[in-house]
């Protein structure tokens, strides 16, 4: 059997009742080759400090709940392994352009309110009573929306993205993207009460295209795209409002 | 935030193609001064031609050429990411095929440019 | 639910995206044949650039149109630019940032028509 391995594990700590400012922790984790970066964080809150918080919960790069900073970059902890990093320390932080709220745990509910605002359900063109039956839809046009329908809502893109950081307001990658998916859907009427927010100083001229957000997307949505695909709609938008009869976004 | 682009080679990359800018705002104004002496007249232009001859303005010439060619190549390299998506007969478009067909166009526009001028000068 | 402004930026992201374009085009062989070539007398024959074919050419209309949106849109693709990353350094003086940046592309596009015009027709 060949000998244990061992990593360090720097973890950014901050307990809001004892901690004036968040602080680093280094803790010396046995690991196998099969253990990714979330079983290291448990072999911590298990064997040395059960006060170390953070949020995980499917393990299969599906909840979205396990983002974090490893090594400076937004990933899912569940899907990253400890044998990619090995020998080297691997740093783990709370997710970047978020409030900490306790260790690696961040306060999402400025995102969730940008979640809301941008009404993420179908809004009906003409609503059809269940006589009228089903609301039909061609592979054709469905295809239009469904790369965007894959987003989990893990933050990735906000902690990749510099304009959030700068502008938290900036409604951002994610939840642009969830707005385009419901603008791209055949059945869908909402797009001019969309087109008010994105069209606004909060929306998508924030984005600069640097486009990190869809390199670090683990679902492979391409928010970076939707984004800039509004920009040209709200662009549109904002020089045909004049001869357009019902008029624009507000 | 402070620093924030040196914390990652990407973001690095961005500010550098960002910085372009300040290339092309430096040609432009290199062109505007030579339009003010056009218009100035004979002397005035044949003026700004013995400046652009100066190697001073031939070297910084040959570094505007680098950043305002990296412009180009990471205009077009942004286009799977800035344009809507491209379909053909269906199939929406590799992004790489978007990009080399960016760059093409760059080519043929820069040859045509040469062309005509070659044309009007001769 | 909060009340949010409409942003005028589509104006000068429009302007930007035009002038971008048209550098990424025509910028790299612009600055080869007239800081380049014509200075070292490559390729192009002599006198490319003399008086009077410069003059006829700022004087027809395509030429006048093609110089007047090289200047004023690689300006105003640059000021935008300019301005985003100087907010990215920190740089947030919010009117002295526009007055440097949109402010000199406003001065260059009519510095740049008031000439071409009267350079006359």
């Amino acid at each position: 059997m060949s000998e244990q391995k061992v990593i360090e594990i720097e973890v950014l700590r901050y307990l809001p009742e004892s901690d004036q400012a968040p602080r680093s922790e280094v803790y010396k984790v046995p690991f196998t080759d099969d253990m990714s970066v979330l079983q290291g964080a448990q072999y911590i809150k298990d064997h040395f400090d059960g006060s170390l918080t953070f949020r995980w919960s499917c393990r299969m790069a599906i909840c979205g709940s396990c983002g974090m900073m490893i090594n400076g970059i937004p990933k899912l902890s569940c899907e990253t392994f400890i044998r990619d990093y090995y020998p080297n320390r691997i740093t783990i932080e709370a997710l970047a352009n978020f409030p900490i709220e306790k260790d690696l745990v961040v306060d999402l509910s400025g995102f969730i309110e940008k979640l809301e605002a941008i009404q993420p359900y179908i809004i009906p063109k003409e609503p059809r009573t269940v006589e009228q039956g089903e609301y039909i839809q061609t592979p054709a046009q469905f295809a239009e929306y469904i790369q965007f329908t894959s987003c989990i809502n893990c933050t990735l893109c906000y902690a990749a993205c510099p304009q959030v950081g700068l502008n938290p307001e900036f409604i951002g990658p994610a939840a642009i993207a969830l707005a385009h998916r419901y603008n791209m859907d055949s059945r869908d009427g909402g797009q001019a009460q969309r087109m008010e927010l994105l069209a606004s100083e909060d929306g998508v001229y924030n984005c600069s295209a640097v486009g990190y957000c869809s390199e670090v997307c683990p679902k492979h949505v391409d928010p970076g795209n939707a984004v800039n695909i509004n920009k040209i709609n709200a662009a549109k938008d904002y020089f045909l409002r004049f001869l357009s009869p019902k008029g624009g976004a507000k | 935030m402070d620093g924030w682009w040196k914390k990652n080679p990407f973001y690095v990359e961005y500010m550098v193609h960002e910085a372009t800018a300040l290339f092309v705002a430096a040609y432009a104004i290199v062109l505007l001064v030579g339009l003010v002496r056009l218009g100035q007249g004979l002397e005035a232009w044949t003026g700004w031609l013995e400046a652009m001859k100066s190697p001073l303005s031939i070297v910084f010439h040959l570094a505007l050429l680098v950043a305002i060619a990296y412009h180009a190549l990471t205009w077009f390299k942004l286009f799977p990411l800035t344009m809507p998506p491209i379909v053909v007969n269906g199939k929406r478009v590799e992004p790489n095929v978007v990009v080399s067909t960016g760059w093409t166009a760059a080519i043929i526009a820069s040859l045509a440019l040469l062309g005509i001028v070659w044309r009007i000068a001769a | 639910m909060k009340t949010r402004k409409r942003s005028n930026a589509p104006v000068f992201w429009g302007l930007f995206g035009a002038g971008g374009m048209l550098a990424a085009l025509f910028g790299p062989m612009l600055v080869f044949i007239t800081g380049v070539a014509v200075p070292l007398g490559l390729i192009l024959p002599a006198g490319a650039m003399d008086y009077p074919k410069m003059l006829a050419f700022s004087q027809n209309f395509i030429g006048k149109g093609f110089i007047f949106a090289v200047i004023s849109l690689f300006m105003w693709h640059a000021a935008h630019r300019i301005f985003h990353s100087l907010h990215e350094i920190g740089i947030h003086a919010g009117f002295g940032c526009k007055l440097l940046t949109y402010g000199v592309a406003l001065v260059g596009t009519v510095v740049s028509a008031v000439v071409l015009l009267g350079i006359g027709f």
